[in-house]
């Protein structure tokens, strides 16, 4: 019941900020899905459906609007690790390259006893705006595209652990099964030597993104967290690169450890773009100590 | 876990100095002529060119500012243009950036199909991505005097 209300309230969140959106859309009068980017600059769709790379949100804004546009995809992304499967699948939409709003829901289960029927569930409400710079255009200077996002985000269910008596978070030791992060993204691309760099600093108290709720026993306030990539573009349509996202660790039931892949990104056409990574997640919770790594494997449809 | 990140770290800070140091380079560097070199002279540069005007002329997105153009005028405005650009023996004699453009209301798309296309042009020319995106970081800058929408 009270799962159902949240949903209603996050379903009524994301379609307020749609209508402002389309407001705001309308109020630019000339604003059109015009494909204006460049192939590739918009990025892929990272776990938590925000724009930019595999793992951690970039400056860039996600879709192929330019600043006189709009854009929009849908993603699903899945993780198969030796033990467990992420799923995740989404939608974004960015607008005049300066503003990106994505709803995405992600599914964490298990395979192996005893947590062979785990199955957390969580939904992320994102916006980031693009706070100065051009990370194609500005190419004389030093200056990256800079960008502030949060992500909104709620556990949805908890299920599996029914034979421990656990039905929400809390239980394992969360603080709450909600929470907001707040990132701040640096993107450069360094076009003539063909490299992107970005760097990402999260506060958040989330656990394991927030799929084992947020904030713990062990430690319970937000704590800056650094993320970076690196890429390096082969072709205008082939990118390949590296990634690391730092990781707090909040809980006593979860060796919570960062979180770090390796990836490619192949964009045929601006429709379309598939991501194939090697990831590594480190060990999920004390219940298997055995450090979780597989194949990351999106791709994301739209214009 | 440590050990990786030490590595991912430590190459991440490495390239960042390595690519502020290399920007810092190419701006001091006014003679170097190697994106010249790389592109085939001024010979390949024409080529490139010579692909890459019709394909201007054509494109529906931005084939509307070019009705005016004279082809052979423009191609070799362009050609000196990227020469020199690209560190060559050549001199762009024709308007600055602002004047050519003024008045005509171009928006990023329309520069970035521009851009694209150039690209294409450099791919059917066989010119390394590595080289290309060096051409098309010295082009990219223009977008302040040319876009205007």
């Amino acid at each position: 019941m009270q799962i159902h209300t949240k949903k209603k309230i996050l379903v009524a969140a994301s379609l307020l900020s749609m209508m402002t959106l389309a407001q705001s859309a309308q109020a630019q009068d000339s604003l059109s899905p015009d494909m204006g980017k460049l192939t590739a600059t918009g990025g892929v769709s990272q776990v938590e459906g925000a724009g930019g790379g595999g793992l951690t949100p970039w400056a860039l804004i996600t879709g192929y609007g330019s600043k006189d546009g709009y854009g929009a995809n849908a993603h699903y992304t899945q993780v198969s690790t030796q033990d467990y499967r992420l799923k995740t699948f989404g939608v974004a939409v960015g607008i005049a390259d300066e503003w990106e709003f994505s709803l995405a829901k992600q599914e964490f289960t298990g395979s192996l006893a005893p947590l062979n029927l785990l199955n957390l569930k969580q939904d992320i409400f994102g916006v980031k705006y693009r706070l100065a710079g051009d990370a194609v255009y500005d190419q004389a200077g030093w200056m990256p595209q800079l960008a502030v996002g949060v992500q909104y985000k709620r556990d949805s269910s908890i299920g599996g652990l029914g034979a421990l008596g656990v039905t929400n978070v809390k239980q394992l030791g969360a603080k709450d099964d909600k929470g907001t992060d707040v990132y701040f993204s640096a993107t450069k691309i360094y076009l003539a030597q063909s490299v992107l760099v970005n760097g990402t600093l999260r506060f958040t108290k989330a656990n394991q993104m927030g799929l084992l709720g947020f904030g713990g026993d062990l430690e319970n306030k937000y704590q800056p967290q650094l993320e970076g990539s690196i890429a390096y573009l082969i072709n205008r349509k082939l990118v390949v690169g590296a990634e690391y996202r730092m990781k707090p660790r909040n809980l006593g039931v979860d060796k919570e450890k960062d979180y770090s892949d390796i990836f490619v990104a192949y964009f045929p056409t601006k429709n379309f773009s598939v991501t194939a990574a090697y990831a590594q997640l480190g060990d999920i919770t004390v219940f298997n100590p055995k450090t979780q790594r597989g194949w990351y494997l999106s791709v994301q449809a739209g214009f | 876990m440590q050990k990786h990140f030490r590595i991912f770290l430590n190459s991440f800070l490495l390239s960042v100095a390595v690519l502020t140091n290399l920007s810092a380079q190419a701006q001091d560097m006014k003679k170097d002529d190697s994106l010249y070199q790389d592109l085939g002279q001024r010979e390949g540069i024409a080529k490139i060119v010579a692909d890459f005007v019709p394909m201007l002329l054509e494109d529906s997105r931005i084939k509307q500012f070019f009705t005016k153009v004279k082809k052979e005028e423009f191609s070799e405005h362009l050609t000196n243009q990227f020469c020199e650009l690209a560190g060559g023996p050549c001199r762009y004699t024709g308007k600055d950036m602002y004047e050519a453009h003024d008045g005509m209301k171009i928006g990023n798309a329309q520069f970035n199909a521009v851009a694209e296309d150039l690209q294409i042009a450099m791919e059917k020319n066989h010119v390394p991505s590595s080289v290309a995106n060096r051409l098309v970081a010295k082009l990219a800058p223009m977008q302040r005097p040319i876009v205007s929408k």
